[in-house]
């Protein structure tokens, strides 16, 4: 097989086509997003996104209670998704005994198969009601005095939209942090063992070793799911465009307004508003990848250099 | 074996394509026939619409509708482009809309609809009384709690909790929406002021919920909430509806008569395009959150033979039609109104010929 066998070359350039096709693609989205919403960028301008206020009536437009929003449930969702997720990958892949690994990692991973609908509607009739009679309304009345913590306790909340969120961005994080695990090459691992180190030592230096940036990388794959996620999030969150610093408050994300008012919007200045809000999205995903891409980078030649 | 199973996969696609070919064939002559008028918008009415369709097509063969419930803003932009037939809007066009449309277009009222107030309180069976300035208020964040005196005053042999009023409003924009926040302009002009009417507005309290089912979920599911969805919902889901207090001073409940009762007192007034707003309306059993739902189609129509299916539709869904309200909970247009529309439907024309 030669490089130039024209069959090769043939099979280069079509992969070459499709390749440049998928990024052409991201270029027209991101220039069709600016186009949309110039009336809004001229009227507004960067005040856009540090103003609260959101008046369709008065055509008055600001993004900031809406990228809180999706920020903070986010960052929920990876505080509780992340420690659970890769504890059941390291018992799946070091611990779990044959019999029990395939059923546990293939219902974990089986979450990530339900339609988001079916979890807003979960969210709604299930975790909703149980959140707020049983940790919500405690914790309001015992540790209420916490800002973060304060009533009056509604039930759909910044709260209930992380923990959602969590459980939708779970499955990913424990698959990629599986496969990361399972790099490791097993006679590092008995080699720990075999200078004395107990379990818990070898997981420490193998995952420190090893494992960190593929980790890190599956945090991000589960972040830009729940930065993007909509029917569920606007399910439970509670849809209020407010800046409440108590996570059982409700709150507003950039994908639940988007999805709440696009079909109903009439005038050019909400419209253009409503896109713009999704051009703020899009260019918070890129820069959260880009900056992963960048972490990932000199994480792995740190990891690389202390072998 | 190769060579054969590949003639027998041609074989069969020659087949199937030679099949299509005829098929086309056939069924040409019976789509020449056939004449489908598209329309699109509100969702409000679609229950009602896809049931005239459906009997209108059944009766009238050949002739095939096809509605998408797309929203009455979708209904708008997409009359105002020409992309479809007729339009289906829950609030009337505004001034800058109709500036943009390409010709005159009429409004026409096909049925009336009621907001209910619903609400979700331990051993309070549907009936609470509310006064105007009172839901004003909750809809502020000004009354907090259901003990209020203010509350209490109307409701004297109601035991009222102590406990918090959960503020509900729908989160998508919505024609109930515009409905129930033109109620709040009509009767506070602190309302219209600060936070005016619309399919969207900025609520001053309050949690959204994503569509009737999605307000009726946080009502049904959290003790103490209050919130308000279209009267057909309220009814088949049976939700505590509240009474509110009307221009006479009565406490009514929502039901198809009080709406009716309403559209009545204000056919009296119904101007000439039918852009009416029902919202407190005069008439002692008159309720005060109603709204009607329109048709948009123009005046000058140009498509012959759609113009006049359209036309001769319409004059039976404002006489006929109407006879299917009731049962779909809709309120059906009083007599006064069915001749006024009947009306504008004589000036639908093809290029200066009436389709009547």
């Amino acid at each position: 097989m030669t490089r130039d066998n024209p069959k090769d070359v043939l099979f280069e350039k079509t992969t070459a086509v499709f390749a440049f096709g998928v990024l052409f693609l991201a270029v027209l989205l991101f220039a069709l997003l600016v186009r949309e919403s110039l009336p809004s960028i001229k009227k507004f301008g960067a005040s856009f996104l540090v103003t609260k206020t959101w008046d369709p009536v008065a055509e008055d437009f600001g993004a900031l209670t809406f990228i809180y929003g999706t920020i903070v449930s986010s960052f929920i969702a990876l505080l509780l998704a992340v420690p659970l997720a890769v504890g059941s990958a390291i018992f799946i892949n070091e611990f779990a005994p044959e019999w029990l690994k395939t059923p546990v990692a293939f219902l974990a991973e089986l979450l990530a198969a339900i339609p988001s609908v079916i979890y807003g509607l979960w969210g709604i009739f299930v975790l909703v009601p149980v959140l707020r009679d049983y940790l919500m309304k405690p914790a309001a009345e015992y540790l209420g005095w916490i800002p973060f913590f304060k009533g009056p306790v509604y039930g759909p909340s910044m709260l209930a939209a992380g923990i959602l969120l969590s459980i939708m961005i779970i499955p990913f994080i424990l698959s990629v942090s599986r496969e990361v695990l399972a790099t490791v090459p097993s006679i590092q691992k008995e080699a720990v063992l075999s200078l004395g180190g107990t379990h818990w030592e070898m997981i420490r230096i193998v995952i420190g070793q090893h494992c960190i940036p593929g980790i890190f990388g599956a945090t991000i794959l589960g972040l830009g799911r729940a930065l993007g996620e909509t029917m569920a999030v606007t399910m439970v969150i509670g849809n209020r465009p407010d800046i409440l610093l108590s996570v059982f408050q409700p709150g507003y994300s950039m994908a639940a307004v988007i999805a709440n008012e696009f079909t109903e919007a009439t005038g050019e200045l909400y419209l253009a508003a409503l896109v713009e809000i999704g051009l703020v999205l899009f260019l918070l995903t890129f820069v959260v990848n880009l900056a992963a891409k960048w972490i990932l980078k000199s994480m792995v030649s740190r990891a690389s250099r202390g072998i | 074996m190769r060579k054969s199973l590949k003639s027998i996969v041609l074989g069969a696609c020659a087949a199937l394509g030679l099949a299509a070919a005829l098929g086309m064939t056939w069924a040409s002559p019976a789509e020449a026939e056939s004449l489908t008028v598209t329309g699109a918008g509100a969702t409000f009415p679609y229950p009602l619409y896809s049931k005239w369709f459906y009997e209108y097509s059944n009766s009238h063969p050949g002739l095939k509708f096809n509605y998408q419930s797309i929203g009455s803003g979708g209904g708008v932009k997409q009359i105002t482009a020409g992309t479809v037939d007729f339009g289906a809007s829950d609030a009337p066009m505004n001034e800058d809309e109709l500036a943009k449309l390409p010709g005159p277009i009429f409004h026409i009222p096909t049925a009336i609809g009621a907001v209910a107030v619903v609400y979700n309180l331990k051993n309070i069976p549907t009936g609470l009384k509310l006064s105007q300035d009172v839901l004003v208020d909750i809809y502020y964040g000004r009354i907090k709690r259901w003990n209020d005196p203010r509350i209490a005053s109307f409701n004297p042999d109601v035991k009222l909790p102590a406990s918090d009023i959960v503020v509900s409003h729908r989160s998508d924009g919505s024609g109930t929406t515009d409905i129930f926040t033109n109620y709040l302009s009509a009767v506070s002009t602190e309302w219209r002021a600060k936070v005016g009417r619309g399919k969207s507005v900025n609520w001053p309290v309050g949690l959204g919920g994503k569509g009737n089912e999605g307000v009726a979920g946080v009502v049904k599911q959290t003790p103490g909430a209050i919130g308000y969805v279209e009267l057909a919902y309220a009814m088949q889901n049976k939700m505590t509806a509240a009474a509110l207090r009307n221009k006479e001073g009565n406490f009514i409940l929502p039901t198809l008569d009080s709406t009716s009762a309403a559209a009545a007192g204000a056919a009296k007034t119904m101007p000439a395009d039918f852009r009416l707003t029902l919202v407190d309306a005069p008439g002692k059993d008159s309720y005060g959150i109603c709204g009607l739902t329109w048709l948009l189609v123009y005046r000058n129509q140009r498509d012959e033979a759609k113009g006049k299916a359209m036309v001769t539709f319409l004059k039976w869904a404002i006489r006929d039609g109407q006879k299917m309200n009731a049962p779909l909970l809709y309120s059906p247009l009083p007599k006064p109104v069915v001749e006024k529309v009947d009306q504008s439907l004589r000036q639908i024309n093809f290029k200066g010929k009436s389709l009547y």
